[in-house]
């Protein structure tokens, strides 16, 4: 089912980046959507909430530019185009390629991701100006490790996204049901609050979920707080091999469940 | 303006809508289930936050419930009216469509803010309301006519304010064409509404109290509600709801005008 090869990769790749470089204005958009954080390292900072959980003013703000940095290089929306691609039966001739259409979705993401990086980066300039004192240039093992992080928590999603998009093939919509799951996504992955913060009956059960490895655990890696490496990366790639078999069996059941448009 | 024929219109888009929504049936009960998880996690925000302070910005928790309680209100209020249609704009102007609209013998403004309706913000007011009630017991709160009548009022200003700003925004896609990402900024921004603003640095309270008036969104009709608040900050409140929904309006007849319908 999945014959890919360099070729085809690449050339997706470039298609989708130039397709994306069209839109470039709405994915600047998207990536000042993204500054929750700063917000919530302002509520932080200012009532000086930090104190209880011993991370100083410093050590805050960097984890919070990290949360900025991991989510805008994680966002996953396949659900809402495939649902959409699904609904207007466009699907129909994707399905017909030598080719699984999650890839030319895939491909889509990573192009939206190169376009984004310069709006981040700019972002992040005006924060170090604004915020000086908090300026750190990590090394580059712990960089490349927590961009190795930062894809998996992106495929951690992407699955996660992809089997919720696979639904569609038997309700029609399924982007209700990814809207259930980003709520507990916003809150436990450490968006808004370190999850070193939750209280301890949150904490005993949140390290086996997904939800810590989507941005906390890359965050904390790459603004230099305490986590434990090993166990972060063993987890991920853990969701990853778990996600993946169900993907494919719920892609191997849809496709042959659906019938298309005017069908 | 023929107020009879309008709300006679009202309730055939309502029932239209309605009946097309439920359609699926599972989606609307969700979405139910994410705004009751959504408070939910508001709240348990909220508890980290006073976990080792007794307040944020001068706001004990109990008081702090009140904006969440607010701000509920206002997103299922969102969620139901201005979400759906508004989004509808940049349909209608990237397809052409807004011809039809305007070719209509009714208000363009009228017919494009109220033609949807979503039933998934309506458990969301609900339970934004009972939330308040909830809070008007433990901050024991004395219920007289003027006080439900303020409050009411200034609830009233805020969802006038949100409806021009996503109003607002939405106009420019007569420009811009693409501008569906342009409320998601504006969402992202009114995420802080669930905060008292007091709780935020000086710099950042001038910008949601001129820029985006989320101080007069959330924060005013909390007060006014807990009774803290002062009779210039409710007058200002009114004249800036006045302005937002006169400016809204003008800014639409006057975006109206380069209108040049789709491939013309």
């Amino acid at each position: 089912m999945f014959n890919l090869n360099k070729n085809k990769l690449i050339t997706l790749l470039k298609v989708q980046y130039s397709n994306m470089l069209e839109y470039r204005v709405e994915i600047a958009l998207w990536a000042i959507s993204g500054i929750i954080p700063f917000f919530m390292l302002n509520i932080w900072t200012n009532n000086n909430l930090n104190e209880s959980i011993n991370l100083s003013n410093v050590m805050l703000s960097r984890y919070f530019l990290s949360a900025f940095f991991v989510r805008q290089f994680s966002v996953v929306w396949v659900v809402f185009t495939f649902e959409e691609d699904a609904l207007l039966g466009k699907i129909s001739p994707y399905l017909i390629q030598p080719l699984n259409p999650f890839f030319r979705y895939f491909a889509q993401h990573i192009a939206e991701q190169i376009t984004r990086l310069p709006f981040a980066m700019i972002i992040a300039l005006i924060f170090f100006i604004l915020n000086p004192e908090s300026t750190w240039i990590p090394s580059l093992g712990i960089f490349l490790l927590s961009c190795v992080s930062t894809f998996f928590s992106f495929l951690i999603q992407f699955l996660i996204q992809s089997i919720i998009a696979c639904m569609c093939f038997w309700t029609e919509k399924a982007s209700s049901i990814e809207r259930l799951l980003f709520i507990p996504t916003l809150f436990l992955s450490g968006l808004l609050a370190p999850v070193v913060s939750f209280p301890e009956y949150i904490k005993s059960w949140i390290y086996i979920t997904p939800f810590p490895y989507l941005i906390d655990f890359p965050a904390n890696l790459l603004s230099g707080n305490n986590t434990n490496v090993m166990s972060g990366f063993a987890m991920q790639l853990l969701w990853i091999a778990a996600l993946f078999p169900i993907f494919t069996k719920i892609w191997s059941l849809g496709t042959k469940k659906y019938t298309a448009m005017g069908s | 303006m023929n107020i009879k024929k309008y709300l006679k219109i009202y309730s055939i888009f309502s029932y239209t809508s309605l009946a097309s929504e439920l359609e699926y049936k599972t989606n609307v009960i969700i979405d139910f289930v994410t705004a009751i998880l959504s408070l939910v996690g508001s709240i348990f925000l909220l508890t980290i936050f006073f976990q080792n302070t007794d307040n944020i910005g001068g706001w004990r928790f109990e008081q702090a419930l009140i904006i969440q309680g607010i701000y509920t209100i206002l997103n299922g209020i969102t969620n139901t009216w201005f979400n759906p249609n508004l989004t509808e704009i940049v349909k209608h102007i990237r397809e052409g469509t807004l011809d039809f609209v305007l070719l209509k013998p009714i208000d363009s403004q009228f017919f494009i803010s109220l033609k949807k309706i979503a039933p998934s913000g309506f458990l969301e007011i609900i339970l934004g309301f009972a939330l308040l009630f909830y809070c008007i017991g433990i901050n024991q709160i004395n219920i007289n006519i003027e006080f439900l009548l303020l409050s009411l009022s200034t609830l009233l200003c805020s969802i006038v304010i949100l409806y021009s700003l996503w109003f607002l925004i939405s106009t420019t896609t007569i420009w811009f064409v693409k501008t569906w990402n342009a409320t998601e900024v504006l969402r992202s921004f009114l995420y802080i509404g669930r905060f008292p603003l007091n709780s935020f640095s000086f710099s950042l309270r001038i910008f949601f109290s001129i820029f985006v008036p989320i101080a007069f969104i959330t924060t005013i009709p909390s007060e006014v509600f807990l009774g803290t608040a002062q009779i210039w900050e409710i007058l200002l409140e009114l004249i800036v709801s006045g302005i937002f929904f006169i400016v809204s309006r003008r800014f639409w007849l006057f975006a109206l005008k380069y209108y040049t319908s789709a491939s013309s």
